[in-house]
């Protein structure tokens, strides 16, 4: 479960201040495919950024999964990030000098599995998206695509409650973003939350439940 | 333990994947770094420290038994002597008489007092085969030839008071006008000789090139040492001996009431020491600037790496790996470099440069320079340039990891 209760988040540049999410309450529930939508500067991207821990909100509570995470130390955010929560990036954001398996596994290293279970978990993550044979690929060996869903592969290896997506399908072509947006529905139907941020309609509908964005205000939940 | 597990599983994956020459250039500035570290203090301590073997191997041995403060000469000679054949250590021993006195060279053309030239020496009789044997001083022999033990009014001089050869003028010092084979007129416990120039002997070390050397046979008859009684003598001992427990010894079965018992280190001219002391200091100055350098270069280097690579350290952090794991790797990349530099810049200096200096030392006007690399001095510099490598390389990568997480994977 995922709550926001009047979040707000401000930037200060000098002497000037933009508010980018005015009071924003926000509730999803466990298993929900939630596409955050709107035009561009409405706030979404920040909105998720808040939601998944990587940001500070100016004031606001963040609760997931029956935990209120205001107060938490940094150190505190990044095992719960790292337990908790999956991340896929508009870019990928893949380590270059991993492989597609390094990549993938190092999450799960970090939660104290073994090198071989960490590498068995993440190759089995691998062939399941339809990369069983390019694990020893460099990022730079990889179609667009192709990265995206060794990101996909990476942000859910470790069976996070929620999964986070920024504009998954931002940078790929029609033929990639429908083999990553499938690839969420399947993993929605397997119970994942999914909290994705895109401005397609398209992949937005392809969602359970659209939440719209205008001005730092949700305006359709 | 896990995060270092990680931390190395991460710098490993970096330095194999980066680019070769990059990895190349970082490893050659260390070997620099460590060549200096090791070499311009090992060149400096070198000076002295040939000095000090020359010194040890010319004319100290590897213990010196001399005259007495107060004393003419090392009474009860021959007992002493005998002691030191029982001794199991020795190898060998060259007893040398000295006797302060003048040499006037070119006498008969310079009749005018304030023409003559006259040098005070030490006059030092040897047994030129002994001596010889011991300290291979004939090889010093620069004009005419070395003395034999029945040579009879001839000496070698050395190249201190040879103008040729020490072209310095100093008040009270004449050097002589004077070449193997020339008549010189020596003057010795108030008896006035002609004698020729056997040879001319030059050596950096000091005390070889300012004695005027003849028989022991002639110049104790001349100062009338019919007891036998020397002024000093060098002890070789064996391969291993130690010279302290040879000293010792001497000193239990009582051969310090009549002689100075040295080491060859105790026999140092103590300007030698203050001087070795001095360039080692020095040297370790010009060390730790090399150490500073090197650091900055880690510094840089790691911190331009870690610049370039913010966002995938944003990344990391942001899908929930530790701060203490990326700044670790950084510490093993830092570390990997330090190591491989070590390393090839001792295959350098042991492989290469010590036998080289050993084989051609480097020609310095007191001293024939060596390369001093004890095994302990170079441990401590790689164990200093490792530390200071390690503090080099997590400085920055703390700086960046502590950039706002979101900040660095967006590339604000």
């Amino acid at each position: 479960m995922i709550q926001t209760k009047g979040l707000v988040k401000t930037f200060i540049d000098g002497d000037k201040q933009t508010t980018v999410l005015k009071g924003i309450d926000f509730r999803a529930e466990s298993g929900e495919f939630i596409a955050i939508m709107g035009r561009s500067g409405a706030g979404k991207s920040t909105f998720m950024y808040q939601m998944s821990l990587l940001d500070e909100p100016t004031a606001g509570e963040i609760i997931l999964n029956d935990v209120n995470t205001k107060g938490m130390t940094q150190d505190e955010k990044g095992q719960f990030r790292l337990n908790e929560l999956g991340y896929v990036f508009q870019d990928y954001a893949l380590l270059p000098d991993l492989t597609a398996l390094e990549n993938v596994a190092l999450p799960l290293l970090m939660q104290k599995l073994s090198k071989a279970k960490a590498y068995e978990m993440a190759t089995a993550s691998l062939e399941r998206i339809g990369l069983g044979k390019k694990i020893n690929s460099l990022p730079s060996q990889l179609s667009g695509g192709e990265q995206q869903r060794v990101s996909i592969s990476r942000a859910v290896a470790h069976k996070p409650k929620i999964l986070f997506a920024d504009e998954p399908t931002a940078n790929l072509d029609h033929e990639s973003s429908n083999k990553v947006m499938e690839i969420f529905k399947e993993l929605h139907k397997a119970g994942q939350t999914i909290i994705m941020v895109t401005h397609e309609e398209e992949y937005g509908r392809m969602a359970e439940r659209i939440v719209r964005l205008d001005d730092g205000r949700i305006v359709q939940k | 333990m896990d995060h270092i597990k990680i931390g190395f599983f991460l710098a490993n994956r970096q330095v194999r994947r980066a680019s070769k020459w990059t990895t190349g250039l970082i490893i050659f500035v260390m070997v620099l770094t460590f060549l200096n570290l090791t070499v311009v203090s090992g060149v400096l301590v070198g000076l002295i420290e040939s000095s000090i073997k020359a010194e040890r191997q010319y004319y100290t041995s590897d213990v010196l038994l001399s005259t007495p403060d107060k004393k003419e000469y090392i009474e009860n000679t021959s007992n002493i002597i005998e002691m030191i054949k029982s001794l199991p250590e020795m190898e060998m021993y060259s007893p040398r008489y000295s006797e302060a006195g003048t040499i006037e060279a070119n006498f008969k053309e310079n009749t005018k007092v304030t023409d003559k030239e006259v040098s005070g020496v030490v006059f030092t009789g040897i047994d030129p085969d002994t001596e010889n044997k011991l300290t291979g001083i004939s090889k010093f022999v620069v004009e005419g030839s070395y003395l034999n033990a029945d040579d009879f009014d001839q000496v070698m001089i050395g190249s201190l008071f040879v103008k040729k050869y020490s072209p310095v003028e100093a008040a009270g010092f004449t050097a002589l006008n004077v070449k193997a084979g020339d008549k010189i007129r020596i003057t010795v416990n108030g008896i006035t000789r002609e004698m020729t120039v056997k040879g001319i002997v030059k050596s950096k070390v000091n005390e070889v090139s300012t004695r005027v050397y003849l028989p022991e046979k002639q110049l104790r008859e001349l100062i009338g040492r019919d007891d036998y009684n020397v002024d000093d003598i060098a002890i070789k001992l064996k391969d291993g001996a130690d010279p302290i427990v040879v000293k010792e010894a001497l000193i239990k079965a009582g051969a310090n009431k009549y002689a100075k018992i040295q080491t060859y280190e105790d026999a140092q001219p103590k300007f030698l020491k203050d001087i070795k002391d001095t360039f080692a200091l020095l040297g370790n100055m010009i060390s730790s600037i090399g150490l500073v350098v090197a650091s900055i270069t880690i510094f840089i280097v790691i911190f331009i790496n870690a610049i370039t690579r913010r966002k995938f350290i944003g990344i990391m952090k942001g899908i929930g790996i530790h701060g203490n794991v990326i700044e670790i790797s950084y510490v093993f990349q830092s570390m990997f470099y330090a190591i491989c530099g070590s390393f090839i810049g001792l295959l350098i200096l042991y492989g290469f440069l010590v036998p080289f200096i050993d084989a051609h030392p480097i020609d310095f006007p007191f001293s024939d320079g060596i390369l001093v690399a004890t095994v302990s001095g170079t441990s401590i510099r790689i164990g200093l340039l490792i530390f200071a490598t390690l503090i080099a390389g997590y400085i920055p990568a703390r700086m960046i990891v502590r950039k706002n997480t979101l900040d660095a994977i967006l590339g604000r």
